[in-house]
């Protein structure tokens, strides 16, 4: 068992500083493996590789592993670009060997099947165990087959969810494209609290752009478990502005929730036995905390982790933190750039919980883009602190103004443009 | 936690930091002004060095930073978004995130 003491952290500093203003090879620390602390992190996502990446930043003498069983890194955000028809897969597909190589993060592509809380190890599915004396999961998010009846793994291959990017984006991307024109694209939008807040609508906005160019008869339904959205007002103004007609929302108390869907007639049904047929069904089901999270026990009992949330470790098992869409976060959102931030203080909280010291005061922030159109951007900005009560925002939410001019939403197309590269480069790079 | 007793501590954290970390060239700070100015790398990319359209922020004097950041805060510079965000930071938190970025230099662990 890994046992990595507050003094063999003193040492290593020690040893540390001996090496002079170069500091110390990395290669050669790695080799020699004595001592140092290991930190394993499962799920290479938006905060997984930002955990490991600051985590290295600020503790070169420890030992990360990042465990993520694909070789490329698919982004959820901008994904709806790639169905709208405005970029290709390839555009949002990233690799790790920057942190491998310049960070000096040891990537395992691998899947992590099982962890002993106690013994401190993580199994991996090609046979590997690994000990750590920290382990950070940024699992992500499983769906729950069936919570809809009829929508399970083998429906998504029918009605895609595209809710995790890489082969469903595609999968979706192609219906739309061969859908006749005059056809219905119906999306079925989760109940709080989901992955992405405002995804579903931008799906609507840059599936819309698409078809008023390529198939202008055609409609978009959202068919919503919820009565209200993330940035509500500013999407229906841009909506009404882009395209007239096109966009029928339909609330919760409208009739929205999907309980039942036939994949191979593509219809939905609600919880009044109220049916739609589309040409193309996105559904979006029910999710919850990645399976190794829900193995492992992190789990309460609405299917999420919950936290300390100054640390990010579990309050089920000492010695395991969580991070991003799998985690209560407080206030925060499930977000790409929430989990990026989290990964942050978390890689922090670890460092100081090695080296035996108090962690600085943490702060937090989530701020997310989200596209009308190709030139049209709005934005939601908010900054949290940790209070008695968990993660709160100081301000709350703040959108977007709402009546701008066309260059403001321009140049926040642009920003988000550059918001997506910032942010993959905070990860990766 | 009161404002005197959090300045004890992130000094006291400070000097456990220049004892305990490997505080080699290559090693961030583990402070609260670091903690407040991560958040910023998600936009502005790390460390203040921006890949692509936000501006990079980091090297500009510390004066600089402090008065553009007030200046979105209280409207009397144009933008978009940095309006929005400053507006949750107070003035000490201000001085930290600009001293932060006009220090930063970006920093990449070699590994063989």
């Amino acid at each position: 068992m890994s046992k990595f003491t507050r003094r063999d952290f003193m040492k290593l500093a020690g040893a540390t500083s001996a090496m002079g203003a170069l500091g110390f090879p990395l290669g050669a620390l790695g080799k020699a493996d004595q001592g140092l602390a290991k930190v394993v992190i499962i799920g290479g996502g938006y905060g997984g590789a930002t955990c490991a990446k600051y985590m290295r930043k600020l503790a070169p003498g420890v030992h990360v592993t990042l465990v993520e069983q694909n070789k490329n890194y698919v982004t959820c955000p901008f994904s709806n670009k790639v169905i709208g028809g405005l970029i290709k897969i390839e555009d949002i597909t990233h690799s790790y060997d920057n942190l491998a190589k310049r960070y000096g993060v040891s990537v395992v592509h691998d899947l992590a099947t099982d962890v002993d809380p106690v013994k401190k190890t993580v199994k991996l599915k090609g046979g590997k165990a690994l000990q750590y004396d920290r382990l950070v999961m940024s699992p992500g998010v499983d769906f729950v087959w069936n919570a809809i009846e009829g929508y399970d793994a083998a429906a998504a291959e029918l009605m895609p969810h595209a809710w995790k990017a890489g082969p469903q984006t595609l999968l979706l991307r192609k219906q739309v494209e061969a859908m006749k024109d005059g056809g219905t694209v119906l999306i079925c939008s989760p109940d709080n609290p989901y992955r992405c807040p405002p995804g579903p609508y931008e799906r609507a906005s840059l599936i819309a752009n698409y078809l008023k160019e390529h198939k202008p008869k055609s409609k978009v339904v959202i068919l919503d478990r919820k009565d209200k959205f993330s940035k509500q007002s500013l999407f229906v103004g841009g909506w009404e502005k882009m395209y007239p007609g096109m966009i029928e929302w339909v609330s919760k108390s409208a009739g929205g929730t999907i309980v039942k869907v036939d994949p191979k007639k593509g219809v939905v049904e609600n919880d009044n036995g109220f049916t739609w047929e589309g040409d193309v069904v996105n559904v979006i089901p029910p999710h919850r905390a990645g399976e190794i999270a829900q193995r492992t026990g992190l789990v309460d009992d609405k299917g999420w982790c919950p936290v300390n949330q100054t640390t990010f470790e579990s309050t089920k098992h000492a010695d395991i933190y969580v991070i991003g869409d799998a985690a209560v976060a407080g206030q925060m959102p499930k977000s790409g750039y929430a989990a990026g931030s989290e990964g942050k203080v978390c890689a922090a909280a670890v460092v100081a919980s090695l080296a035996g010291v108090k962690l600085p005061e943490p702060s937090y922030v989530n701020t997310c883009y989200s596209l009308v159109g190709p030139e049209y951007g709005i934005s939601v900005a908010a900054v949290y602190r940790i209070t008695d009560k968990g993660i709160q925002s100081i301000k709350g939410n703040l959108g977007s103004p709402k009546d701008v001019d066309d260059t403001f939403r321009n140049m926040e197309a642009v920003y988000a443009q550059g918001w997506y590269d910032s942010t993959v480069a905070d990860m990766f790079d | 936690m009161r404002r005197s007793r959090r300045a004890l501590t992130v000094s006291l954290v400070g000097l456990a930091s220049v004892m305990l970390l490997p505080l080699s060239a290559q090693a961030d700070e583990l402070s609260r002004a670091a903690m407040l100015s991560y958040t910023c790398a998600g936009c502005h990319g790390t460390g203040g060095i921006s890949p692509g359209s936000i501006p990079s922020i980091a090297g500009k004097s510390a004066e600089s930073l402090e008065k553009a950041l007030k200046e979105y805060r209280d409207g009397s510079r144009f933008s978009t978004v940095m309006g929005r965000h400053v507006s949750n930071y107070t003035d000490e938190e201000i001085q930290l995130i600009a001293g932060f970025f006009a220090t930063y230099c970006k920093q990449t662990v070699q590994s063989k």
